[in-house]
């Protein structure tokens, strides 16, 4: 499996720390309420398919990334850095 | 007052030679990360070009003019070897002092790509990887940083602390190497 860094480059999954899906892009505001919060924390889809999620280029650059992957088939479609990514 | 005696990160376990590779210890004096302030990035690579003739190099590039090599280090960050950073660069960048945390060795040889092969999970063929280019990866299980400094030479940086470590990861992968030559031969 191999990750386009936007910054490095192409680059084997190895580099790469991973988080879990990409959810912590979408924090709730303090006045949500517990359910928001609740399923913000603790719950995580198990989707089989496209996802995305937060990649950590430790072995790299030092950039968190936005990967979007197929969980089943391990494509990778993309990467874009977590701070300019659309939530 | 007690004399402390400095040690340089890889002393007593350098240099090496195994199958005609080398690895040897480089002790470049000052490095220095080099982080420029949002916005800043211009103005920080005129002043260092003015000051020390390397501008911020673009990722995974690197550069050396004159005894100063400035060596891509990450997202926004670059590392200054050599000399003392000139303190008009802390205009426009943070500059931290980090003579004493990073190991810096040189390898070279005919079978220097073989080595390294063996180590880094980056492509460092030479058509690829050229002079000047520099890569944050991987060597071995360490985090580092890598430059082709030759035809037949590399730049190899970890942690201080990572020394004994890499001079035993990079002196397997030699041994390795030399032991295939000698089985092809
Ligand atoms: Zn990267």
């Amino acid at each position: 499996m191999r990750i386009p860094c936007p910054i490095c480059g192409e680059r084997d999954r190895r580099e790469f720390y991973y988080k879990g899906a990409a959810v912590a892009l979408d924090r709730p505001g303090p006045d949500a309420g517990e359910a928001a919060w609740d399923a913000y924390v603790y719950l995580r889809e198990n989707p089989a398919g496209r996802t995305r999620e937060l990649w950590y280029h430790e072995g790299g650059c030092g950039a968190w990334l936005v990967v979007t992957r197929d969980t089943v088939s391990h494509e990778i479609f993309g990467a874009e850095l977590a701070g300019e990514a659309d939530v | 007052m007690a004399e402390l005696i400095a040690k340089t990160p890889c002393e007593g376990l350098l240099p090496l030679t195994v199958g005609g590779v080398s690895l040897t210890e480089e002790n470049p004096g000052v490095m220095t990360v080099v982080a420029p302030f949002r916005g800043r990035e211009a103005a920080l690579a005129q002043a260092m070009r003015a000051a020390h003739g390397v501008a911020f190099p673009a990722p995974n590039r690197s550069a050396v003019r004159a005894g100063a090599r400035a060596i891509w280090f990450g997202r926004g960050q670059a590392l200054l070897v050599g000399p003392e950073p000139d303190p008009s660069l802390a205009e426009h960048a943070a500059l931290t002092d980090q003579s004493d945390a990073w190991a810096l060795v040189r390898i070279e040889g005919e079978r220097v790509e073989d080595v390294l092969a063996r180590l880094v999970p980056v492509d460092l063929r030479v058509r690829l990887f050229k002079r000047g280019h520099t890569a944050r990866t991987l060597i071995g299980h360490m985090a580092g940083s890598v430059t082709r400094v030759g035809p037949r030479a590399f730049q190899l940086i970890v942690f201080r602390s990572m020394a004994a470590t890499l001079v035993h990861e990079v002196r397997t992968a030699m041994e390795a190497i030399a032991a295939r030559g000698v089985l092809e031969g």
